[in-house]
C-alpha cells in the first residue's frame, strides 16, 4: 500500500496554496539535445526569467554538472557560503540524457555550495525530472535566493507557464509530499507518469547531509519512486531556502524527444547493449534481480566490506544483508529501471514494507532499495546486519531526506567515540550507541528529523562532530582524525581502501569528497596488482576520474558502462576500461548532438569541466593539497584492534615491504611504522598524481595545463597564478 | 610457489584454476583467467591443472563501484 491522497486533502492543500508569481514562456524545442536556454529562478524576490546558452559554453561545459558549475561560479564569490541567498541549486540533465533508446540515460547532475565541505558540490540522480526538464524547455534550472516562506515551484512543461506559490499545507517528507503533488497536478491516474517531483524532508533541516528525492510515478505499484541526490547535503540547501518542492509536469515523451542528429545510430547501439544485458546480465552482476546489493557479499569476500566504522573488511554475518536476502524483499519480481528504456533496470523496491517505527509505525510503504551503499553505510558500517532494519532505515533516510552513505558513516563514527568514551548516555540522552545497536540508531535517526536530543547534533556529519567533540569533550583530536571517515568534509562511501593505495587516492584526490564515482580501482590495483609503480597508478587515477567525470555532463548512469560487458572484453587490451562501451559512448554522444568527437576527446571535455571544478574549489579557499589529506584509517590500520584482525598480515608487510622485523615489537610501534610508511606512499601517489593531471605539487592545475585545455578565462589564471 | 598476478603465491598439490579462485576467494562473476599466458575458458577452470612455478593471472576487469 502506498500513501492515497484522499481529495478531501488535495482540496485543503490547494485552498492554502497563494501564487507569488507566474510566468509564461514559449518551450523551446529541443536540438540535437539541447534547448539553448536556462530558466532562472530567484526565489528571493521571486524573479523568473530565460537565460541563452551559447556555442561557447556548450563546447567548454557540454551539459549536466559542466552547466551547473558554470552558472554557479558566476552565481557566487570567494565569501559565498552555502546558507547565503547567493549560493544556487543548479539541475540539469546534460544533452546524451533523455534518450531512451539506450541504458543509463535518465541522469540530473544537481550542483550546489555545500554544507558539509563548504565547497562546490555535485550530485547525481535519477528520477524522470532532469529529462522532463529539457523537454519542457530547459537544459538547465537554475535556482537562486531564499524565500521567506514555504514555497513550491511548478513548471507545466507542455503550457509553458511556470508558478511560485505559498504552500503550507503540504507534508514536508517525500514519500507524502511526493504522492501530494502528483495527486494534486495529474489530470487522472495516467497523467502521474508525467510528473516528477524534487523534494527532501523534516530531517534536512536539521542536518548538513539532507538530500534531494527526485520521483517518478511507478504505475505497477501505484506509487512514488524516489531517487537520490545524495551526496554533499544539497537536500539542506533545499530546506534552508524554504523550497519544499520542485515539480514538473511534461506529457508527450517520445523516442525522438531529445531529437538527435541520427536516431538510427542510437537505436543500433541501444540494441546491441540490450542484447549484452539480455545474454549476460544473469552471470555477470545481476543487476536486473538485485540491483547493486550484489556486491555486498563481493565486498566482504575481498575484505572491502566496511564493518564498524571501516575498521574491517569482512563479518561472517554478512549473509544476512546480502543480496540473497534482499531479493527476498524485492517485491514484483520484474526487473525495475528509473528511465524510460533503461533495460539494466537496477532500480528495485519493497511495496507493502511494515514499519516498525517512527511517525509512520504501522504504515505499509514503498521503499525503494536498498542498494550496496546503504546496505553498507546503516548496515555492516554500523556493524548491523539486520535487513529489516537496512530497509527501515533506507526508507526513514529517504522520506526524512538524509543520504544513507554520510548517514551511514556518521552513526558508525559515533559508535565508535561511544565505544571509547568520548561521548556517552549523558551526552547521547541515554542512547548506548555501540555498534550493532540497530534500536538506537534508528531512535537517533528519528530524533535527528524532529530536531530534538542528541539528533540535534548527530547529522552534522563527519568533519563537524570531530571538532564539536574536541571543543566540548575535549577529545583527543589525533584519535578522531584519524577514525573519522571523512575528506574534505564529505563522508566516505562505501569501500575499504588500506590495501590499495590507488583507491586511497581514489578517494582523496577528488574534486568534491570521498564518493567513488570519480575513480573505483580497488581490484585493478589490490586484487590484479595491474598498476604497481607510482606512475601507473597516476595515469588510472587521470584516466577513470575522467572518464567518470564524462557521465555527470551527458545525464548518463555509469552502471551500463562496466556493469554488464561484451562477451570478448575479456580479450581486450584493457579489459577495465570495456573499450566497446567506450566507443559505444564516443557514438552516442556524436549520434546525439552531430559532433564527431573521439575517445581522446571525449576525456577532454571532462578535463575541462574537472580542472574548472578545481579551480572553482580554490576560488573559494579550498583545492590545495592539504585538503586532500584522508583519515589515516583509509590508509592502514588506526587502532590495536584493527592490527590484531589482520596481524598475520601486516606483519608481514612490516617485512617484506618496509625490511622490519616485527619480532619483539609492540602493536603500538608497529602501527606507527605502517603509519610512516603508508602516509609517505600516499605522498608520493600524490605527487604523481598531481604530475599526471598537470597540477603543481600544491595540487593547482599549471596556467600552461588551462591553456591547452582552453578554460583559461581571466578570472580562472588570476585564482591559480599565486600557486604556479 | 606460483605467481598469481606478479606476486608469490603457495603451491598446492593437484591444484586447479578452480581450486586457487575458491582459495583465494575471488567470487567475482567476471573474471579472466591466464595460465602461463594462456587465456582460459570459464568452463575449462576445473580441468585446468596449475603447476608448480606456474605465472598465473587472474584478473577482476572491473573499474567501478
Amino acid at each position: 500500500m502506498t500513501q492515497h491522497i484522499s481529495p478531501e486533502r488535495i482540496q485543503e492543500i490547494k485552498a492554502a496554496r497563494q501564487v507569488l508569481k507566474t510566468y509564461k514562456y514559449s518551450p523551446a524545442a529541443v536540438d540535437k539535445g539541447y534547448t539553448n536556454k536556462t530558466l532562472y529562478i530567484n526565489i528571493s524576490d521571486n524573479t523568473i526569467a530565460e537565460k541563452e546558452i551559447t556555442e561557447e559554453i556548450k563546447d567548454k561545459f557540454i551539459g549536466g554538472k559542466g552547466f551547473g558549475l558554470w552558472y554557479l561560479w558566476n552565481a557566487v564569490n570567494k565569501d559565498t557560503k552555502w546558507n547565503d541567498p547567493e549560493n544556487e541549486i543548479v539541475i540539469s540533465p546534460g544533452p546524451i540524457g533523455g534518450i531512451t533508446q539506450y541504458p543509463g540515460a535518465g541522469k540530473s547532475l544537481v550542483v550546489s555550495l555545500s554544507p558539509t565541505t563548504d565547497s562546490v558540490v555535485d550530485s547525481n540522480v535519477g528520477g524522470h525530472f532532469g529529462p522532463l526538464l529539457k523537454f519542457s524547455g530547459w537544459d538547465v534550472l537554475e535556482l537562486q535566493g531564499k524565500s521567506e516562506e514555504e514555497i513550491i515551484i511548478y513548471i507545466n512543461g507542455n503550457e509553458g507557464a511556470i508558478s511560485i506559490e505559498k504552500a503550507p499545507l503540504e507534508e514536508l517528507n517525500s514519500h507524502i509530499l511526493a504522492e501530494e503533488l502528483t495527486a494534486l497536478y495529474a489530470d487522472d491516474e495516467e497523467d502521474k507518469r508525467n510528473i516528477s517531483v524534487v523534494s527532501s524532508g523534516a530531517a534536512a533541516e536539521h542536518a548538513m547531509i539532507g538530500l534531494l528525492n527526485f520521483s517518478f510515478y511507478d504505475k505497477r505499484r501505484g506509487g512514488q519512486r524516489l531517487k537520490q541526490a545524495g551526496r554533499g547535503g544539497i537536500g539542506t540547501v533545499f530546506r534552508h531556502k524554504k523550497v519544499k518542492a520542485i515539480v514538473i509536469k511534461y506529457k508527450g515523451v517520445r523516442g525522438d524527444s531529445n531529437h538527435p542528429a541520427d536516431l538510427k545510430k542510437i537505436q543500433e547501439l541501444g540494441v546491441k547493449l540490450h542484447k549484452e544485458i539480455h545474454d549476460y546480465d544473469d552471470i555477470q552482476t545481476r543487476k536486473r534481480q538485485v540491483g547493486t546489493a550484489n556486491l555486498v557479499e563481493i565486498m566482504n569476500d575481498y575484505d572491502l566490506l566496511p564493518v564498524n566504522n571501516f575498521k574491517y573488511g569482512y563479518n561472517p554475518e554478512t549473509w544476512r544483508i546480502s543480496s540473497d536476502i534482499l531479493k527476498t524483499y524485492v517485491t514484483q519480481n520484474v526487473p525495475d529501471g528509473c528511465w524510460y528504456g533503461c533495460s539494466l533496470a537496477c532500480a528495485k523496491a519493497c511495496d507493502n514494507f511494515e514499519l516498525k517505527t517512527g511517525p509512520y509505525k504501522g504504515h505499509k510503504v514503498l521503499v525503494d532499495g536498498a542498494e550496496y551503499e546503504t546496505v553498507a553505510g546503516v548496515g555492516s558500517c554500523c556493524g548491523i546486519f539486520d535487513m529489516d532494519y537496512v530497509f527501515e532505515c533506507n526508507f526513514y533516510c529517504d522520506t526524512y531526506g538524509l543520504d544513507t552513505i554520510s548517514w551511514g558513516t556518521t552513526v558508525a563514527f559515533l559508535m565508535e567515540c561511544y565505544e571509547n568514551d568520548i561521548i556517552n548516555k549523558d551526552i547521547t540522552g541515554g542512547l548506548e550507541l555501540v555498534f550493532g545497536n540497530r534500536d538506537a540508531a534508528m531512535e537517533l535517526l528519528h530524533q535527528v528529523a524532529k530536531g530534538e536530543g542528541f539528533g540535534k547534533y548527530a547529522g552534522l556529519g563527519v568533519k563537524k562532530l570531530k571538532k564539536r567533540f574536541v571543543a566540548e569533550y575535549g577529545a583527543d583530536k589525533d584519535f578522531l582524525e584519524a577514525i573519522g571517515m571523512e575528506c574534505k568534509g564529505m563522508e566516505y562511501s562505501q569501500y575499504m581502501s588500506k590495501e590499495s593505495l590507488a583507491q586511497q587516492g581514489g578517494y582523496a584526490l577528488t574534486n568534491k569528497g570521498p564518493q567513488h564515482d570519480e575513480a573505483w580501482v580497488i581490484f585493478t590495483d589490490m586484487v590484479n596488482n595491474l598498476i604497481p609503480t607510482f606512475e601507473d597508478k597516476a595515469e588510472a587515477l587521470h584516466y577513470f576520474p575522467m572518464f567518470r567525470t564524462w557521465f555527470g555532463l551527458q545525464g548518463l548512469c555509469k552502471l551500463p558502462w562496466n556493469d554488464i560487458e561484451p562477451a570478448d572484453n575479456k580479450q581486450t587490451d584493457e579489459p577495465a576500461k570495456v573499450p566497446e562501451h567506450v566507443q559505444n559512448y564516443v557514438e552516442l554522444y556524436n549520434s546525439v548532438t552531430g559532433k564527431n568527437i573521439d575517445k581522446e576527446e571525449l576525456i577532454r571535455q571532462s578535463e575541462r569541466v574537472y580542472n574548472f571544478q578545481r579551480v572553482f574549489a580554490l576560488k573559494l579557499g579550498f583545492g590545495t593539497r592539504e585538503f586532500d589529506k584522508p583519515p589515516y584509517r583509509s590508509l592502514g590500520p588506526a587502532t590495536k584492534e584493527e592490527y590484531f584482525s589482520r596481524q598475520d598480515r601486516y606483519d608481514q608487510q612490516l617485512k617484506e615491504k618496509m625490511g622490519i622485523d616485527p619480532e619483539g615489537k609492540s602493536v603500538e610501534e608497529k602501527i606507527a611504522l605502517h603509519r610512516q610508511y603508508r602516509e609517505q606512499q600516499f605522498e608520493e601517489l600524490t605527487d604523481a598524481v598531481y604530475k599526471r593531471r598537470g597540477w603543481t605539487k600544491s595540487g593547482v592545475p599549471t596556467i600552461e595545463h588551462l591553456q591547452a585545455l582552453g578554460m583559461d578565462y581571466p578570472e580562472v589564471i588570476e585564482l591559480v597564478k599565486p600557486y604556479q | 610457489m606460483i605467481q598469481l598476478n606478479n606476486r608469490r603465491e603457495t603451491y598446492d598439490e593437484g591444484m586447479t584454476v578452480s581450486s586457487l579462485i575458491k582459495k583465494k576467494r575471488y567470487t567475482h562473476p567476471m573474471l579472466i583467467v591466464r595460465v602461463n599466458g594462456q587465456f582460459i575458458e570459464e568452463e575449462m577452470y576445473a580441468e585446468t591443472p596449475i603447476n608448480d612455478g606456474d605465472d598465473v593471472k587472474i584478473i577482476h576487469p572491473i573499474a567501478g563501484g
